[in-house]
């Protein structure tokens, strides 16, 4: 699960993680009296959505009055932001977050995950602060420094000042880095974190590390043991028929095209995509009903897919192991009688008892065309949806 | 002779009170596998659709044997449950539960480097069959058929598909080992292709993957550095090659994240390695006929 700037910091901050002063506003007015709040000259107006690159897209601003602070909330409150990360349709702001201002020396970069391969947690750590961590990988290799955790131990202070030396931070200040990476850590771990992003960690003139930025994901199999971080889930930045998925337990990603799959498993959900692509179609979602699906969640699944208005065509791909094909067929056939399908569906079954549920599909009375393979299934899908 | 399984294995199912475990328990003991009973904290001593149940997994081993262990308790205690068994000794530990939080799979790992007797399957997975010998989790075994083709995949369902493909052109296998896809697992492509190089029924592997992670290109280098010795075919397919960026697929594991893990970089550095890849997930059976020059 993704959350906003300002959820992030509070989180690091409880941590003990120091974050600039500042406050989240959902209205012009409100983030003028944050900025008074703040005093000092300078105060910083940065737009809250669930993707990076705001910068560059207009959503962080300096201001330098209250006035000015309140203006630019109003510029940023409502409106559509595009960064290389929204997608060309951009995301709406809703709030903002009013920071106060500080002098900078120095931008570095800082970042917690698991690595896959030596299945541990590792620390990234840059001194290339403030650009996109991808782009210094790519150009200066050199530049980003690793740490793997040890599982058994977690971090260790001498890790934390191998990449304070590394970044060539001056003793002082490593003394605070090994402090501020061990209040990190303990955050990764007990908030059952997936990422940790500081970009920029910033080093001010005063010799003080801070969290300019803070990009937090939690995994979403821990969400059950930590309610509080539940709260933070922003369903405005979430399309609504994922969250109206979400509430029936379906793994529904809605994408581009015009063919609507309805898939068991994870993997067969990407093939029957890949497969849609390769036969020359687009596919509208995908959407994993699960191992144990039953006929009302089929209904369920069918009623979001059909809510996509670029549907022209469904592709039904069940494998039958455990979710039998004469299930599958009652709730596709209960499904098309009480929601009127208007589109053609094409119906690809196989395993366990696929007779009885072809049986079925044909006694419908109903209109499915049906295929025995998988690639012939994709073909006949990408002709219906082409109209023909 | 098969992988992981054989006539000798003892089976014990952790959660066998539970619907999924007795459900998967009995297909398991009705296709011939040696079910010796369950764990169920609390309800030691007592039956459950004949199967004996024990409060603990060191019991239940001592009591009857157990080498093997099949775990469906929910994700909040199925870490437990893991590491219960490689305590216990259990060589082989297959955890089909989905969802367990990766800080929980971290415990595991680090608790399984000082347990090596043990080795871990998923989770997150659909276990393992050995057709004709025995199973231990949800692959349904009317699909499978005794034959000489290895499986290994991070999918339940494009394992099921790649089994029927091969019954299609008439080829059985020796063993399906799923895997799992999460981002972290105890056995991997390269621990499941160390076992069919060295097992003389398997003449050929189908290896599964899917977006996410590094696992398929380490797996491609290890099968240019030793597994190519074998002669064996591998015929290999990537699911999500459409999968955008930045979204997590169904699988906790598959997921592109920062540019990396994506379908081409996998289907590369596999086909580099000598791997019959195939683009469309349909292929897979004919590609196999095709590479054993049947």
């Amino acid at each position: 699960m993704k959350i906003h700037e300002y959820q992030a910091k509070s989180v690091l901050a409880r941590f003990g993680v120091p974050v600039p002063r500042g406050e989240v506003a959902s209205s012009a007015v409100e983030a003028g009296e944050i900025a008074r709040r703040l005093g000092g000259d300078v105060s910083v107006v940065k737009a809250q959505i669930h993707a990076g690159g705001r910068g560059k897209g207009g959503g962080v601003k300096l201001a330098r009055s209250t006035g000015e602070a309140e203006q630019l909330a109003k510029n940023m409150i409502g409106m559509t932001l595009v960064t290389h990360q929204t997608g060309p349709e951009g995301r709406k702001v809703g709030r903002v977050l009013v920071e106060e201002g500080l002098q900078i020396d120095r931008e570095l970069y800082l970042s917690i995950l698991i690595d896959r391969a030596a299945a541990a947690p590792v620390i990234i750590a840059s001194a290339a602060g403030g650009m996109d961590i991808e782009e210094v990988a790519a150009t200066q290799p050199d530049k980003i420094l690793r740490e793997h955790v040890d599982r058994a131990t977690g971090i260790v202070p001498f890790q934390a000042r191998k990449l304070a030396f590394g970044m060539g931070l001056p003793g002082p200040v490593a003394n605070k880095f090994v402090k501020l990476l061990d209040s990190i850590y303990k955050a990764f771990i007990e908030t059952d974190a997936s990422m940790i992003e500081i970009n920029p960690l910033i080093l001010t003139k005063g010799g003080d590390l801070l969290a300019l930025d803070a990009k937090v994901t939690f995994d979403d199999n821990a969400l059950y043991r930590h309610p509080d971080l539940r709260d933070f889930r922003d369903l405005m930045e979430e399309d609504p028929l994922e969250v109206e998925a979400s509430k029936f337990s379906l793994n529904y990603i809605r994408l581009d095209g015009n063919i609507g799959c309805m898939v068991n498993g994870a993997g067969l959900a990407m093939a029957t995509m890949d497969i849609i692509k390769l036969s020359g179609g687009e596919p509208a979602n995908f959407l994993d009903v699960g191992g144990g699906a039953n006929a009302e969640q089929i209904k369920n699944a069918f009623r979001i897919l059909m809510m996509d208005t670029n549907v022209k065509a469904v592709l039904i791909n069940i494998f039958g192991g455990i979710l039998r094909c004469d299930i599958l067929a009652a709730g596709v056939i209960a499904a098309v009688t009480d929601l009127g399908v208007p589109v053609p569906i094409v119906v690809r079954m196989e395993g366990t008892n696929v007779e009885e549920g072809k049986r079925m599909l044909k006694d419908s009375g109903l209109k499915f065309a049906t295929a025995d393979s998988m690639g012939e299934a994709a073909e006949r899908v990408v002709s219906l949806a082409k109209g023909a | 002779m098969s992988v992981l399984l054989n006539k000798n294995t003892r089976l014990l199912v952790q959660g066998l009170t539970g619907r999924e475990g007795t459900f998967h328990g009995k297909q398991a003991a009705a296709y011939g596998t040696n079910v010796i009973g369950g764990t169920s904290p609390g309800k030691g001593g007592s039956t459950h659709e004949g199967f004996p149940i024990f409060n603990t997994v060191a019991e239940a081993r001592e009591k009857t044997g157990a080498n093997a262990s099949v775990i469906f308790v929910p994700p909040p205690f199925a870490a437990d449950a893991i590491m219960e068994a490689a305590d216990a000794g259990i060589a082989l530990v297959v955890c089909i539960t989905e969802g367990i939080p990766v800080v929980d799979m971290l415990k595991v790992m680090a608790f399984l480097d000082s347990h090596r007797g043990t080795r871990l399957i998923g989770p997150n997975c659909p276990g393992i069959i050995s057709p004709g010998k025995g199973k231990a989790g949800i692959i349904p075994h009317n699909i499978v058929r005794e034959g000489r083709i290895g499986i290994v995949s991070k999918s339940g369902t494009l394992t099921y598909e790649a089994i029927h493909q091969l019954s299609k052109v008439g080829m059985g296998q020796t063993t399906c080992i799923g895997i799992g896809g999460d981002p972290l697992i105890g056995t991997s492509h390269i621990d499941a292709l160390k076992l069919f190089a060295t097992d003389s029924d398997t003449d050929a592997v189908i290896m599964i993957g899917e977006i996410g992670g590094t696992a398929e290109q380490e797996a491609a280098d290890y099968i240019t550095a030793e597994f190519s010795k074998t002669k064996k075919p591998v015929v290999g397919f990537i699911a999500g090659q459409t999968a955008p960026p930045g979204r997590r697929m169904g699988h906790a594991g598959a997921i592109i994240a920062g540019g990396q893990g994506t379908a081409a970089e996998k289907m590369d550095a596999l086909t580099k390695a000598g791997v019959h890849v195939v683009k469309s997930p349909a292929d897979m059976g004919t590609k196999m006929r095709d590479a054993l020059g049947r």
